[in-house]
């Protein structure tokens, strides 16, 4: 995922305000907090010699725009099945104990992750720590996965 | 709701929590890693039912083996890596039949290993005891996380377990010794010991050392803090357990460095190896063949003599040319034997037993498509700790189950 700054470079600068935002830079932090999306920048959108650097944005916060609402996203083709995000989820041991706590299948539909055909899926993501109100910074899926098929953006 | 567990036969740690789902007329496959989905689906090439290349009916294939092997004067049948149970007692009778060599991939992987522990000369324990006590987990040249994907997290390192109820950040330490940093090693962070290859021997020796009480040196610069340090670590554990890879058998020339290493730290603690055995049931063929003859593979059969040893074994058979013909089950010698010697297999009738296509399967003279056991046919097999575990079929099939298939090639002869 790029910075604010490389997001920046690539914005008209011209600090319209078109977007709701009070300035290009201030756009560009709310792009990497998924607080916008990229087409709330109408000039981006409708001028032509924008088109450029439209498509570079696009292909940079695209990734951001696919997280679910935490954040997180799961890069698929490394992901190899592995189950330690599963097992090392706070919430899922809490959740469930004897299934997913204790390395094995998942015995109830509230858990956070679990592994379907081989790729790690998510499901009751406003129960991740990283979520809401109360949200706690937690890397438990992250440090444990081998191929880091998992990144919070 | 009950829920209704599989096997998965991708590879030797059978995870038995794989559920199966209907979801608009497709499977979905729950819980089973990347691996053991791919296996679940099956083969991208089936292999087919031929006999010289061309397409052919069951019978004709199986009569064509039964000539093979009748005719010849020696024999070999190697493989069983991938089969159940019965069919490796099978296997093993059609060897005698036919005073044949058997031996399999254990020949020149992991059967020191097991020989050892079945021999009671290396203490060993179950994956469960793993999950519930252990709390030093060493994996010594493998890599689980690609081998075995779901070993840490089903029973090595990340699960809860009856005395490790805190979770792997507080319970348990995992410490990888390897040649390079693999992927299991970046989740041991700085418990990750990196020596040189063919360095094990010697650090295993080091360990020894250390805890003797004397100062362990080693050639290739690692301190003897570090040393001494992983030593304390060992000692301390209250249940410890080595994960021996081929990264480690392969690079030592006999086993004993790793038995004196655990005979002092069972002097101190309680400590236990497990080989990384890889084929689902190789550890179940060593231990059928060892029932029967006291040896786990590389065995030659004559009327009721029973021959045993390296010259015996796969390499060494095909290497000086005293076998006249090949019975492959569920294995791929071409593409697992140095060039040379597997050129020796194409030089004699073949006959291929597999599921699949395979480098092997596409030089022999007689192939015959079999059901993959788990999967298309029930069976059972033996874990890579030695606990034997009963294997459901998932989906129907009209292929012949392996074990099958040798019985009516034992019929023809
Ligand atoms: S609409 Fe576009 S150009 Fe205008 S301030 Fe927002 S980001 Fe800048
Ligand atoms: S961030 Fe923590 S709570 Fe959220 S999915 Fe990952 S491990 Fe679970
Ligand atoms: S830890 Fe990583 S590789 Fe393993 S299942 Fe989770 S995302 Fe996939
Ligand atoms: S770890 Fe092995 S047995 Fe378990 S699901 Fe993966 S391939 Fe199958």
């Amino acid at each position: 995922m790029a910075n604010a700054m490389e997001i920046y470079q690539l914005l008209p600068k011209t600090n319209c305000k078109k977007c709701g935002k009070s300035s290009c830079m201030a756009f560009a932090a709310a792009l990497l907090s998924r607080e916008k999306n990229l087409d709330e920048c109408t000039p981006m959108l409708e001028e032509k010699k924008y088109s450029e650097n439209y498509t570079k944005l696009k292909g940079l916060v695209s990734p951001a725009e696919q997280a679910s609402e935490t954040g997180m996203i799961v890069h698929e083709d490394r992901c190899i099945g592995c189950g330690n995000c599963v097992v090392a989820c706070p919430v899922n041991v809490a959740e469930d104990p004897k299934g997913a706590g204790s390395g094995n299948a998942p015995t109830n539909e509230r858990v956070i992750l679990k592994v379907e055909d081989g790729i790690v899926r998510l499901s009751n993501v406003e129960d991740c720590r990283r979520f809401g109100e109360n949200k706690r910074l937690c890397s438990g899926c992250i440090v444990t996965c081998p191929t880091k098929a998992i990144e919070f953006v | 709701m009950e829920r209704k567990y599989h096997v998965c036969t991708g590879c030797a740690l059978l995870c038995d929590d794989i559920e199966l789902r209907e979801v608009e007329n497709k499977t979905i496959i729950d819980s089973a890693c990347r691996k053991g989905a791919a296996w679940i689906k099956n083969c991208q090439h089936p292999l087919e039912c031929t006999v010289d290349a061309k397409d052919t009916t069951t019978q004709d294939a199986i009569e064509k083996a039964a000539e093979i092997l009748k005719n010849a004067k020696n024999p070999l049948i190697f493989g069983m890596g991938n089969s159940s149970l019965t069919a490796q007692e099978k296997a093993i009778e059609l060897a005698k039949k036919t005073n044949a060599c058997i031996d399999d991939t254990s020949s020149f992987c992991q059967g020191p290993f097991v020989e050892a522990i079945l021999n009671d000369k290396i203490k060993s324990c179950t994956l469960d005891e793993v999950r519930d006590k252990a709390d030093v987990i060493v994996y010594w040249g493998c890599d689980p996380s690609n081998s075995h994907p779901r070993h840490l997290s089903k029973y090595s390192y990340f699960p809860r377990g009856k005395m490790r109820q805190r979770g792997w950040e507080e319970d348990r330490t995992a410490i990888a010794i390897d040649v390079r940093k693999s992927d299991t090693a970046i989740i041991c962070e700085d418990d990750f010991h990196q020596i040189p290859p063919k360095a094990d021997a010697e650090f295993a020796h080091a360990l020894t050392d250390a805890l003797s009480g004397k100062v362990p040196k080693v050639t290739f610069g690692m301190k003897p803090k570090e040393i001494l340090e992983l030593a304390n670590v060992l000692k301390k554990a209250e249940f410890g357990v080595i994960f021996a890879g081929l990264g480690l058998v392969y690079s030592i020339p006999d086993i004993s460095p790793m038995e004196k290493l655990l005979e002092v730290l069972n002097k101190k603690t309680d400590f236990h190896l497990m080989p990384m055995v890889g084929q689902y049931n190789m550890r179940g063929f060593n231990h059928t063949l060892f029932d029967q003859t006291g040896y786990i593979n590389r065995v030659s059969f004559e009327g009721d003599d029973i021959g045993h040893g390296p010259q015996y074994s796969v390499v060494e058979v095909l290497k000086g040319e005293k076998v006249d013909a090949a019975l492959i089950i569920g294995s791929d010698p071409l593409s697992s034997l140095p060039g040379s010697i597997a050129a020796n297999l194409k030089e004699i009738p073949t006959i291929v037993i597999d599921p699949c296509k395979t480098f092997t399967s596409q030089t022999a003279n007689v192939t015959l498509p079999a059901a993959v056991t788990g999967v298309e046919c029930k069976g059972e097999a033996i874990r890579m700790d030695g606990v034997k575990v009963t294997l459901k079929q998932m989906r129907k099939s009209d292929k012949m189950t392996d074990a099958d298939i040798v019985e009516k090639i034992m019929e023809a002869i």
